[in-house]
């Protein structure tokens, strides 16, 4: 038992340090990939509704080839595709030195399509719960179609789209896990090292365990604390 | 009045023609998007046919075949392991005792909580610590190999979602149905078995089928534990040709597989909810 609190600690031989940086790059990720997810699942779910066949088409097959994919295997399309793609670009240019994709952009891109692709739902479900005439009523007054989107139903659709969400996030923040398979040094990663060199992995990855509770415990109390705020402003029945 | 209505000669005038569709901004948009999906998908398909190599073909296509064997194979005996261990979890759940319920959640929590792949390296590497006890009982022979770990961890990890989904299917059966059974004196386990549990499997059957489609997207990590799945062989084939189309291969694989399944659960739900539709 002390001996573990001592592998654990920041003090000498302990490896609290390198973990703690893998706390931090797990959350720099995961928040990083929020709103991308967000922003292209918006679109995709307006697309997906949209009078104009194409369009749905279109929308439908992203969530349906992003879906579809396990999500290790799309982080490593595009990391290994993107390296590829460059480098030929490289070539093209007249450049010859060998490319290096940034693991931190290649994981935010990847869970962001898949987090999109998901999102994607949660909208469009969202934008079926919001009446007709929420619509209607805002033409009638003389807002614009984007004036309408933004003051009229986006309100309304935070708050009816939060808990689902909420429940990608916590999918999120999990899926970041993958990310240590191409190298970058996230919790996992960093907890893997130090079983590797310590013999102890049980205990460090018990640990890496512990940390993505805390990490679910932490984020659950302030998704609590958004839908209190977001339910402040609807109304009160 | 009515009488003269009905026997008056059929109107001679014609419906209009529908006005022409016209070139309107989203449907631009929209028939740029599928011509660029279009692009990609020919682009695909002239990539792996430029790159159609018969030898590298022949080489490596048993091997994704026996890989994709080894997927399907260890997500089946995952999701009926789990399924078996689900049922003393939710009894947990449901159950009025305090200690237990929490136990069953706590349990609940912790794989619902954490990522699979921490677990799976979690039961990959760390049960190794627990060596001499684990041969002193018999069980070193199975876990010194991945697979059985994979197997372990993924049994574990589906019976926390199971239970979740089973516990909410019977939570969403009314409690007018348990007690219409009693009052027919039927004793509290047949109740279950013929009463409640066909009512709770069709609202379970979907969450199920997501359920099973997640497992074939996360079987694809015990490749980083050395097991040759569909993605490990991929990830070898890959690492001795350097070949992008190695990827593209079991890209389209899985994604053939999951829209297999998840045709065959829309037919099975159409199947079983047929008294539904009036």
């Amino acid at each position: 038992m002390e001996g573990s609190i001592a592998l654990l600690g920041f003090g000498e031989g302990g490896w609290g340090p390198s973990i703690a940086s893998g706390v931090l790059v797990t959350v720099s990720l995961a928040l990083a990939t929020l709103p991308v997810g967000l922003v292209i699942g918006f679109f995709v779910a307006l697309g997906k509704q949209s009078p104009e066949p194409s369009v749905r088409l279109a929308s439908n097959m992203y969530t349906t080839i992003f879906r579809g994919l396990p999500e290790l295997l799309t982080l490593f399309v595009v990391y290994f595709g993107a390296q590829i793609g460059i480098q030929k670009l490289a070539v093209l240019v007249g450049y010859t030195g060998t490319v290096e994709i940034n693991s931190f952009i290649a994981g935010m891109f990847a869970l962001g399509v898949v987090f999109s692709s998901y999102a994607s739902e949660v909208f469009l479900s969202s934008f079926r719960a919001i009446p007709k005439g929420q619509y209607e009523g805002g033409y009638a007054i003389g807002l614009s179609n984007g004036q309408t989107m933004r003051k009229v139903i986006l309100p309304q659709l935070i708050r009816i789209a939060l808990p689902g969400l909420a429940n990608l996030w916590m999918i999120l923040l999990k899926d970041t896990a993958l990310v240590s398979a191409i190298g970058l040094a996230d919790i996992l990663r960093q907890t893997g090292v130090a079983a590797r060199v310590t013999k102890h992995a049980f205990l460090f990855f018990g640990t890496a365990c512990m940390i993505y509770l805390v990490l679910a415990v932490v984020s659950s109390f302030f998704i609590d604390g958004i839908e209190r705020w977001a339910a402040k402003s609807g109304v009160k029945r | 009045m009515t009488q003269t209505f009905i026997n008056a000669p059929a109107p001679t005038t014609m419906r209009p023609p529908a006005p022409p569709r016209r070139w309107t901004k989203p449907r631009i948009i929209g028939n740029g998007l599928v011509a660029l999906w279009a692009a990609l998908i020919l682009g695909l398909v002239f990539y792996l046919y430029t790159a159609w190599d018969p030898e590298v073909i022949g080489k490596y296509a048993p091997s994704y075949w026996a890989g994709l064997k080894t997927t399907i194979g260890l997500v089946t005996a995952s999701i009926i392991l789990g399924a078996i261990l689900s049922v003393p979890v939710v009894l947990g759940r449901l159950s009025k005792n305090r200690i237990i319920a929490s136990i069953a959640y706590g349990y609940v929590y912790f794989f619902r909580g954490t990522p699979l792949i921490a677990q799976v390296f979690l039961i990959y590497y760390g049960l190794g610590s627990f060596k001499p006890f684990l041969e002193a009982i018999g069980l070193w022979v199975f876990l010194r190999e991945a697979w059985y770990c994979a197997l372990l961890a993924f049994s574990l990890n589906t019976a926390a979602y199971q239970a979740e989904i089973l516990r909410g299917a019977i939570r969403s059966v009314p409690l007018g149905q348990w007690e219409g059974a009693a009052s027919l004196g039927v004793s509290k386990f047949v109740t279950f078995r013929k009463v409640i549990l066909p009512q709770a499997l069709i609202v379970a059957l979907r969450p199920y089928g997501n359920e099973v489609i997640l497992m074939i997207k996360g079987s694809a990590i015990v490749a980083l534990i050395t097991v040759y799945d569909l993605m490990g062989y991929t990830r070898l084939a890959y690492s001795r040709t350097f070949d992008f189309q190695a990827y593209l291969w079991a890209a389209i694989i899985y994604l053939i597989l999951v829209e297999i399944l998840r045709h065959v659960w829309d037919w099975m739900e159409r199947r079983i909810t047929r008294h539904l539709i009036r």
